[in-house]
């Protein structure tokens, strides 16, 4: 707990020097607050408009942790099939590659036409931008087992599944949790963006409103929300690392 | 009552003979100990004993069986300690019954109970970063013996620990042995760990490997002296015997590898 202040505070440090900068040259040059609103007055009006945020922020929110649920789902499913057979590597895991390589700009609208302005458009733009970081560094962790360690439970006449239940899914879990913190900041960022390609609500949405209406101050307070959201679910990966892995914390102090 | 018998074992991959005509029997309650110059196909031999692999010719008999992994008769402790980080202590060591597939609430009953004589009792929660080289060894040790098979295969147990940790667990396990009268099969390239350990001492000779010489320590287990002119003397013989199958093997050139 002292280590995450320790390492929380320079951050914040320099967050607040910026916003102390922002604040003065907005003051200082008079700068329109409909092109730059000053750090105080976006405070002020998101927490005046504060319900409204609240009610836009749950649809995204939603989108969100279904979208990232699914992938969650689908990332063990496509890692687990990677790991057992060797025809599914050579033939899909090129693939898997060659789907980054798509736009997501190019994708939503069309999921938009498919599935129209529902909860599932949104979910499978999360669950395409989260998805990969989270099957390749699971598959990855699976591939990283000890050689010995598998020899010594063979010996042991374990079968393949209690091996692979055993060893591969518990050795893999650094490995997962890596890339389950890359995938999160990717998730809240793909459901703003889902909306904006088209929502009936949603944070995506009200930004999208408030800038046709000038209000920047609510653009940045609705950004601002975004951000929030991103890292409290980051810091959440965190706890459930220590929560699962109770193990590293202890062999890490061993170490120091 | 022969545990073991290695009946004209060949072993090669591909064009490379690792293993040739290969004898070697061990009692019930026999200590053997293995030794060779390096490569000259020991883990394979292990592999074969405990079932991972199959002899390209000859036979391997556990108990009057085909070596194999799934007739549970080889105990394997393999030359890393291979303690699993995200196990506890006592978790690490019902692994080899949770693999078999025993529940883990009597699993864990049957492990804790060997703690207090492994010297462990107290790590049963600490995790293996926790331990030092030697509490590690003997965790793995307690892995191995908990499955309570007829055979221990002990590959370079105590390679990787520092001399004087060595030092101990070898009188350590010598202890365990006098009290337990184990049926152990020890690969090692410690000379003198194999005369203070064991009733028989195979000497294998380079690729592709026999056994060239078969030593019996006839010292009482109780009172061996590393210091003692008997004790040396034996060390000597297969010194010597390991000299002469690195010689025949490369035509005249000394080289001795192990120790």
């Amino acid at each position: 707990m002292r280590s995450a202040l320790r390492s929380l505070w320079p951050p914040l440090l320099v967050l607040a020097a910026v916003v102390a900068g922002w604040q003065l040259y907005v003051t200082v040059a008079g700068v329109d607050p409909t092109t730059l609103p000053s750090p105080a007055r976006v405070v002020t009006q998101g927490w005046a408009n504060r319900r409204d945020l609240w009610d836009q922020t749950l649809p995204t929110l939603e989108e969100t942790l279904l979208g990232f649920a699914l992938s969650f789902a689908a990332a063990w499913l496509i890692a687990v099939v990677l790991d057992f057979s060797a025809a599914a590597r050579r033939g899909l895991y090129p693939l898997l590659v060659a789907s980054q390589t798509i736009p997501v700009v190019a994708v939503a609208p069309l999921l938009i036409i498919w599935f129209g302005f529902g909860l599932l458009p949104k979910m499978l733009v999360v669950t395409l931008t989260t998805f990969f970081p989270l099957a390749a560094n699971l598959a990855a962790g699976f591939a990283a087992t000890d050689r010995e360690a598998m020899r010594l439970l063979r010996s042991l006449g374990a079968g393949r599944w209690r091996a692979f239940r055993l060893v591969r899914v518990p050795s893999a879990m650094p490995y997962f949790f890596a890339g389950l913190r890359v995938s999160i900041t990717y998730a809240v960022i793909g459901a703003v963006f889902a909306e904006y390609a088209g929502a009936e609500a949603g944070l995506g949405i009200y930004m999208q409103a408030q800038k046709s209406a000038f209000r920047t101050d609510l653009v940045f307070a609705a950004v601002a929300v975004t951000a929030g959201l991103s890292i409290a679910l980051f810091g959440a990966t965190h706890l459930l690392q220590r929560l699962v892995l109770p193990w590293q914390r202890v062999s890490g102090e061993e170490q120091r | 009552m022969t545990a073991l018998r290695i009946e004209g074992v060949s072993k090669s991959y591909g064009s490379l003979d690792v293993l040739r005509d290969l004898e070697l029997s061990v009692r019930e309650g026999e200590f053997a100990a293995v030794i060779g110059p390096s490569g000259s196909g020991k883990s394979t031999l292990f592999n074969l004993v405990s079932g991972l692999d199959r002899p390209t010719g000859g036979r391997v008999l556990v108990e009057g069986e085909p070596a194999g992994v799934t007739s549970g008769k080889v105990a394997y402790m393999p030359q890393k300690d291979l303690l699993f980080p995200w196990r506890t202590v006592l978790d690490n060591t019902t692994l080899g019954l949770e693999a078999q597939g025993v529940r883990r609430k009597r699993a864990r009953a049957q492990a804790d109970a060997l703690f207090a004589e492994f010297g462990l009792d107290g790590f049963q929660r600490a995790y293996p970063a926790q331990l030092s080289g030697g509490m590690r060894q003997r965790a793995a040790l307690l892995r191995t013996v908990v499955l309570g098979r007829p055979v221990l295969l002990l590959d370079e147990p105590f390679g990787a620990l520092d001399s004087l940790t060595r030092a101990e667990m070898q009188l350590w396990l010598a202890g365990m042995w006098r009290r337990h009268r184990w049926t152990v099969v020890l690969v090692t390239h410690d000379i003198r760990e194999a005369v203070l350990l064991a009733d028989t001492v195979h000497v294998l000779s380079p690729r592709p490997a026999t056994v060239v010489d078969r030593i019996d320590v006839r010292l009482p287990h109780e009172e061996r002296d590393v210091a003692a002119p008997e004790f040396t003397a034996v060390e000597r013989r297969i010194l010597d015997a390991l000299r002469g199958a690195t010689a025949d093997a490369t035509t005249g050139r000394t080289e001795v590898t192990a120790g």
